[in-house]
């Protein structure tokens, strides 16, 4: 039934693991950086993520149907990310604190109401096999891939195109560059905010989705291991860009599965070290690409961190 | 400027005075409140009491509890082990007049049990999987299963399924009690045949649901067949191993309705019996012993019915091993036996068995595991 494929497992296990674990990295990055283009950092997407899982969870449950469970996440995550949009433009509220408020009240409310839905079994999300081409279970397997991540690829250039060709794009541009400048143009600054943030937070809450509905595809309280915390910290890694996002995404998923797959082939000694891989990889990776001429040139000017 | 509530020195005094004579008042009080409404008994937990695991074994037996006449059950789920099991444990003591705690998780021992147990005289802390020594404080008691012999019965089962000669483990950190469980799965399967080895994963936390499927899908690339695992919630690893093919042994909890047709059995543990001696003692006053320990034949664990993919030589096999460790003095770890490192652990002759307390010092895997302990 399986070949036996020994160390081709390692980089067949990273790309597996780069496959099955960026998903909800892509949807909640991409998601921060619009946010973060228009001149808004939402902490908040964590909390978002977890409800997102939670809310998918338990609606593809009651209704026996994983697409209306992805919708409600969704729909759950824009909620969360119009909230964040609505208080962030009374005067005098900081994004990073009400993020932070946010990313705590979305965990608790999803634990509150996630309670009766640990223990049932909820349908998955369908994936597309294509391995096809190859008679190794194992390369079928780690090539099953999800809607949702071809779908996150195609969002991550959709996004990135959208900013740099689209008038929808340039007015986040702008309002995330120079407020002052908006306005003179006769732009909305707190409207575009708003819809910004409720487009990051219903594609943070369809992140949360991928993990109760696909992988691991179950509801339960750690759920999240601080992905959505992480994608946050992506964005910033990736320069703002949705295309690198999703680089980064993959990047970071990659390396996560490097821990258990050496541990597979016998490499056991060390692996709290491999665990760290990925925050290793990108904390060198930042130190490579930095500069000191150029470090931030990419930074919305608006972003309460940059000012 | 600004009105931050500090409390000056006198505040501070009024209310610490007043929570101390609140103690004081329920320990003058015969009993407290606790007596007046029969017997009350606290039953914490550090996650969510229905996740399959560890927790719902727990709550499975605190519902037994439930049902004996006189006694109230209070519970609480999600209790870190920090100080804050601490705080639940005297409002469960102080407000809900609780005379018999449970803490089940095992970090919630030291310091905080043994912080709070010199306090509360008349209140018997009862914890799961310490190690209580005549140091500690007589109204401490430590309770724990034999679940090892649980895992060489999954050996059993697994030894027979497997085509590929090759079983899984995933767990979660390195301590004894996993450690023990992961050495006796194999010698289990080695049992069945002697080429089996056991691939084992550590995840570094006890829940861990992306890592745990990671780790499940990187073993079954490696050809893996057959899976149990160690951490606090095993749905993830089941129904990932489920997803891939493989075969299931199950762990804390029957989770059997995860998959029917591809879980072989599993070692559940039983604490509705052990809690049900306990709370019964205690209501006739007498003392529960402060070290308690327990495998199948006391019923402390017990298997899950066998699946359907089980064979009848399996299930042979199976039953009279089990009927030999029901007997008692049964060791799974005897000699001559080495660790992974080539390192002699049992010489020819020696046997250690369920009840040998070194067991719960364990820091080795046997030859034919393929992990490290660090």
């Amino acid at each position: 039934m399986t070949t036996d494929i020994g160390l081709w497992g390692v980089p067949l296990a990273i790309l597996g693991g780069a496959i099955r674990v960026s998903t909800p990295f892509i949807f909640v990055s991409v998601g921060e950086a619009l946010t973060e283009r228009s001149g808004r950092v939402n902490l908040g997407l964590e909390g978002t993520l977890v409800f997102g899982a939670m809310s998918g969870y338990a609606v593809a449950y009651q209704t026996n149907s994983a697409w209306i469970g992805l919708l409600a996440a969704a729909f759950f995550g824009m909620l969360f990310g119009l909230f964040h949009g609505y208080i962030c433009k009374l005067p005098k509220v900081n994004d990073i604190a009400l993020g932070i408020a946010l990313m705590i009240f979305g965990s608790g409310l999803a634990f509150f109401f996630g309670k009766p839905y640990i223990q049932p079994v909820a349908p998955h999300l369908p994936a597309i096999s294509l391995g096809w081409w190859s008679d190794v279970p194992q390369v079928q397997a780690a090539l099953r891939v999800n809607v949702l991540f071809i779908a996150g690829i195609a969002l991550a250039i959709a996004a990135s195109w959208m900013l740099k060709n689209t008038k929808v794009g340039l007015t986040i541009r702008v309002a995330g560059d120079s407020a002052d400048a908006a306005r003179a143009l006769g732009i909305d600054v707190n409207r575009v905010r708003l819809w910004s943030t409720a487009a990051g937070g219903a594609l943070a809450g369809i992140g949360g989705a991928y993990l109760s509905l696909y992988y691991p595809g179950s509801w339960n309280e750690g759920i999240s291991s601080g992905q959505g915390l992480m994608a946050v910290a992506l964005v910033i890694f990736a320069r703002w860009s949705p295309i690198n996002c999703a680089y980064a995404s993959l990047l970071f998923g990659g390396a996560g599965a490097l821990g258990p797959a050496l541990q597979s082939v016998g490499v056991t000694q060390g692996y709290y070290l491999f665990y760290a891989a990925p925050y290793v990889l990108t904390l060198g990776l930042l130190i490579a690409t930095s500069s000191t001429t150029r470090a931030m040139t990419a930074a919305p000017g608006e972003l309460s961190i940059t000012k | 400027m600004t009105k931050i509530w500090t409390p000056n020195r006198r505040q501070f005094l009024k209310s610490t005075a007043g929570v101390a004579g609140l103690a004081a008042a329920s320990s003058i009080l015969p009993g407290g409140i606790a007596r007046a409404a029969g017997l009350t008994v606290g039953f914490i937990y550090v996650g969510p009491k229905d996740d399959y695991g560890y927790n719902q074994s727990h709550a499975e037996g605190a519902a037994v509890v439930k049902k004996i006449p006189g006694v109230k059950v209070v519970e609480e789920e999600r209790v870190p082990e920090t100080v804050d099991v601490q705080k639940t444990m005297e409002s469960m003591i102080n407000f809900d007049g609780a005379t018999l705690l449970f803490p089940t998780s095992f970090g919630y021992f030291d310091p905080h049990i043994l912080a709070l147990a010199p306090k509360y005289k008349d209140v018997r802390f009862e914890h799961c999987g310490g190690l209580w020594t005549e140091k500690n404080p007589k109204n401490v008691g430590s309770y724990f299963g034999y679940i090892g012999m649980g895992q060489y019965l999954n050996g059993i089962a697994a030894g027979h399924a497997t085509k590929s000669k090759k079983i899984g483990f995933v767990a979660a950190k390195p301590i004894p009690q996993v450690l023990l469980n992961i050495n006796s799965f194999l010698l289990g399967a080695r049992a069945v045949d002697p080429t089996i080895t056991c691939q084992v994963i550590f995840t570094g936390e006890w829940s861990l649901a992306v890592k745990e499927a990671e780790a499940t899908n990187a073993l079954a690339d490696q050809g893996v067949d057959v899976i149990t695992c160690h951490v606090d919630g095993p749905k993830v690893v089941m129904e990932t191993g489920a997803g891939r093919g493989m075969y299931l042994c199950g762990y804390h909890a029957n989770q059997s309705k995860l998959a029917p047709e591809k879980y072989l059995t599993g070692a559940e543990w039983n604490w509705g019996k052990v809690y049900t001696d306990m709370v019964n003692a205690t209501l006739k006053g007498e003392t529960i012993p402060n070290f308690v320990r327990g495998g199948l034949s006391e019923g402390f664990i017990k298997m899950s019915p066998l699946g359907p993919a089980v064979s009848e030589a399996a299930r042979k096999q199976f039953e009279s091993t089990q009927a030999t460790i029901l007997k008692g003095g049964f060791s799974v770890i005897k000699g001559p036996l080495k660790d992974n490192k080539g390192n002699v652990v049992a010489k020819d002759g020696e046997a250690f068995a369920e009840t040998d307390v070194k067991l719960e010092s364990m820091n080795y895997l046997v030859e034919g595991v393929v992990g490290s302990t660090s």
